[in-house]
């Protein structure tokens, strides 16, 4: 596909012809004609693995039978996708895994939701001959994000292609060889001694149930259901933008009042918006930026939103700390709110507060365990997090009819929020509601457009120079951790001084989150278009909303008046920003 | 850099490590580094390949991953006398499992084991190629043919009196 001159190739698959661009494989051929040849292990995005044989095919004048996603076209090749023979083929393959796969499908977390069982099915396993030995695991879970269940393992290897190639991470390997053979940390040590960022992009590709988010789903229903508890919630902005997928509704529908409602159905006191800590967060951290344009210290600041980034730094590069912004999440920021702020204004015993965090982040199930992020008394600001997954799991299991609620507002002071905190959920949302403020404040003028069109496009890289009050301002935005090096190479290399940098963890920010609802039908797990339609979602909720620019946000205003002061006060300080710490042990960049 | 960090890799393994980093895909000498390592201290410990991760800037678990897939890497310090019984056809015919069996009793330690006091490991041989000696028994490179399961703690006695075998 390197040369200039691209060459059309010509074969028949199943006796159509097909004319392909060189370097097509079999399977991305057949899909041109409508034939989605069965597979397993193979992801378009992740490198070719060929390990599970699900997706053979005859070609003719091949002896054995060739994986399709492997395989490139060749002129005049003949191929078939299906014979009985290959049926059968496929058909053994699927119950080989099967007979050292656990039979606990009924009692599994991934029941109705698993790529094995869906080919099980499809491929027409009725019956199970044999009964083979069966791997013997215990359940990792060490981690306050990420379990791992290497029982169920197929060894296709996804996880692993998903923390290296994407992630960058390299935290799992396979170890030992043969039936032995084990996906794991290094030294198949505990996940949370590993460099594990908790992004939880192994539970998103993990065909089978072998990566799971520790469940809260227990302590939320039981918080609701103790009369003495004050349940309060917040969603993030990305939440909104995906969960009517868990509904059966297309992606990139908006969700917001339907969420709120059925928050309240399940029985939570107080509705309030994480958008509401991002608003928060602009205002503290464009005031951080404007300080650190001023000093020249410091530069590039790092955003920080993304917990799963925060552990990267401190594991991969610490040398940026001190770039890091301190700002608190806004997740972080609005529950350190409520047990303060809240709490004080309505009288509400802090012991009583029970905050719930619904977040499309596994990796915030580990962010309000860290020490910093507890109260003076050691217990947590933000009680649990649940993540999308999760949240979906308990409507249904109340049984709400999620689609035709009415729908909900937040509650106030902490639920109302402007357009600019909705875009947070996607890449270059951040980058685009800081440069909406922070913009304004330098040139001391209204802007004329509210729109930086420059740093949207859910791309894994982008880089833009802006023109604002006669200054030079360079910024880049990175998703998806192996974006997030290439960017910090650079940086260190000098070759351009960059003044902002967004990072965010997971491929297309928040939205491709590692607790987002599994692909919907036609889709693939970090399907670009999936990501694209919720990323358009919240871009549609910030353009209708009358106040875009987080400042604006007149209870954010009143906040500050009756209570911060001003950004980066010494009261905002000591409730609103936080620090890190390099981590052991080292990554390897 | 000249010597060993504390407990780290000793100076000529932390040079041939750098040379390593010099060349096209520093990567692809990560089993020639680990052979350096076990050839130098008996096995692979955790600091050891943790150490080789970072210098040669390969990631831990691909380290492990590898250490772990190849037979040849020890990741359990070797006893001073490695015995190893052949488990091969002609020597298991002539009864190599008996004797097997009577180190396993005599040292208290399964295959692949090390004792307590370091002295002895019982490691897993397949044929040596000498199979009219059969059953054959190695400690370390001294070979001792025709073993009986009765001879064992005697023999064990004498390597233990520096008799034979070289330490």
């Amino acid at each position: 596909m390197k040369d200039n001159a691209m060459k059309n190739i010509e074969l028949t698959i199943d006796n159509t012809t097909v004319s392909v661009p060189e370097g097509t494989t079999i399977m991305e051929a057949a899909e041109t004609i409508g034939i989605k040849i069965p597979r397993l292990c193979y992801h378009p995005d992740l490198s070719l693995e060929g390990a599970c044989r699900v997706c053979i095919v005859e070609v003719q004048g091949s002896r054995n039978y060739l994986p399709s996603c492997a395989t490139r076209v060749q002129d005049g090749m003949k191929v078939r996708t299906n014979s009985p023979e290959i049926r059968q083929a496929r058909r053994d393959l699927i119950e080989l895994i099967l007979d050292n796969h656990p039979r606990e499908c009924q009692t599994c977390e991934r029941d109705g939701n698993c790529e094995l069982q869906d080919l099980a099915y499809s491929l027409g396993v009725r019956e199970r001959l044999f009964e083979g030995k069966r791997k013997a695991h215990e359940i990792e879970r060490s981690s306050a994000s990420v379990i791992r269940d290497a029982e169920k393992c197929i060894l296709c290897r996804r996880c692993v292609r998903v923390c290296s190639e994407i992630q960058g991470i390299h935290n799992l390997s396979q170890l030992y060889r043969g039936f032995d053979t084990v996906v794991a940390p290094a030294y198949e040590g505990p996940m949370a001694e590993s460099v594990c960022i908790n992004c939880g992009q192994c539970i998103n590709v993990c065909p089978v149930a072998s990566f799971l988010e520790k469940s809260s789903t227990e302590p939320v229903w039981a918080a609701l259901a103790d009369p003495n508890k004050h349940v309060m919630v917040q969603i993030a902005p990305s939440i909104r933008a995906a969960i009517a997928e868990g509904f059966n509704a297309p992606p990139g529908t908006p969700a917001t009042g339907q969420t709120v409602t059925a928050l309240r159905r399940l029985g939570f006191d107080v509705v309030f918006d994480t958008n509401f800590g991002a608003d928060l967060t602009i205002v503290e951290e464009a005031h951080e930026f404007m300080e650190r344009l001023k000093t020249g210290k410091n530069l590039p600041l790092l955003t920080s939103c993304s917990p799963g980034w925060i552990k990267f730094l401190e594991h991969f590069y610490p040398e940026f700390i001190p770039n890091a912004s301190s700002c608190k999440s806004p997740m972080q920021m609005l529950s350190t709110l409520m047990k303060t702020f809240y709490a004080e204004k309505t009288g509400i015993s802090v012991r009583d507060i029970y905050v719930v965090g619904i977040m499309p982040c596994v990796a915030k199930k580990f962010e309000i365990e860290r020490p910093e992020h507890l109260m003076p008394d050691g217990t947590p600001y933000t009680d649990a997090v649940l993540t999308t997954r999760e949240l979906i799991w308990m409507i249904k299991a109340y049984g709400i009819d999620f689609m035709n609620l009415p729908e909900g507002e937040f509650d106030n002071p902490l639920g109302y929020s402007t357009g600019a905190a909705d875009i947070f959920g996607t890449t270059g949302g951040v980058m685009e509601a800081a440069l909406r403020t922070a913009a304004e404040k330098l040139t001391g003028q209204p802007l004329a457009h509210l729109d930086f069109k420059e740093v949207r496009a859910v791309s894994g890289l982008k880089e833009a120079s802006l023109e604002i009050a006669g200054q030079k301002i360079n910024v880049a935005v990175a998703n998806g951790l192996n974006n997030a090096k290439t960017i910090l190479e650079k940086v260190k290399a000098g070759k351009k001084q960059y003044h902002l940098i967004e990072l965010m963890a997971c491929p297309g920010g928040c939205i491709g989150g590692g607790g987002q609802p599994y692909p919907p039908e036609g889709h693939y797990v970090l399907d670009p278009e999936v990501i694209r339609l919720r990323a358009n979602a919240l871009y549609t909720i910030d353009e209708r909303k009358t106040i875009r620019k987080s400042h604006e946000n007149p209870f954010i205003q009143t906040l500050y008046e009756e209570y911060l002061e001003k950004p980066g006060s010494h009261k905002a300080h000591e409730i609103l920003h936080t620090s890190y710490s390099p981590r052991e042990p080292k990554g390897i960049k | 850099m000249a010597t060993a960090t504390k407990d780290g890799l000793e100076s000529d393994i932390v040079k041939f490590i750098s040379q390593c980093r010099k060349k096209e895909h520093p990567e692809s000498y990560l089993i020639a580094v680990l052979h350096k390592v076990q050839e130098k201290y008996g096995y692979l410990s955790q600091d050891h390949m943790n150490e080789v991760a970072q210098r040669l800037q390969v990631p831990t678990s691909t380290v492990s991953g590898v250490a772990t897939f190849y037979h040849f890497f020890r990741l359990r310090p070797r006893g001073k006398y490695a015995i190893s019984v052949c488990l091969g056809t002609a020597c298991f015919v002539k009864g190599a499992d008996k004797v097997l069996n009577a180190f396993q009793t005599e040292l208290g330690i399964e295959m692949g084991e090390t004792t307590a006091d370091g002295l002895f490991s019982l490691e897993n041989t397949r044929c040596l190629g000498v199979c009219a000696l059969a059953p054959v028994v190695t400690i370390n490179d001294t070979v001792y043919s025709k073993v009986t399961a009765n001879q064992v703690p005697e023999l064990i006695r004498q390597v233990k009196s520096g008799k034979n075998v070289e330490g």
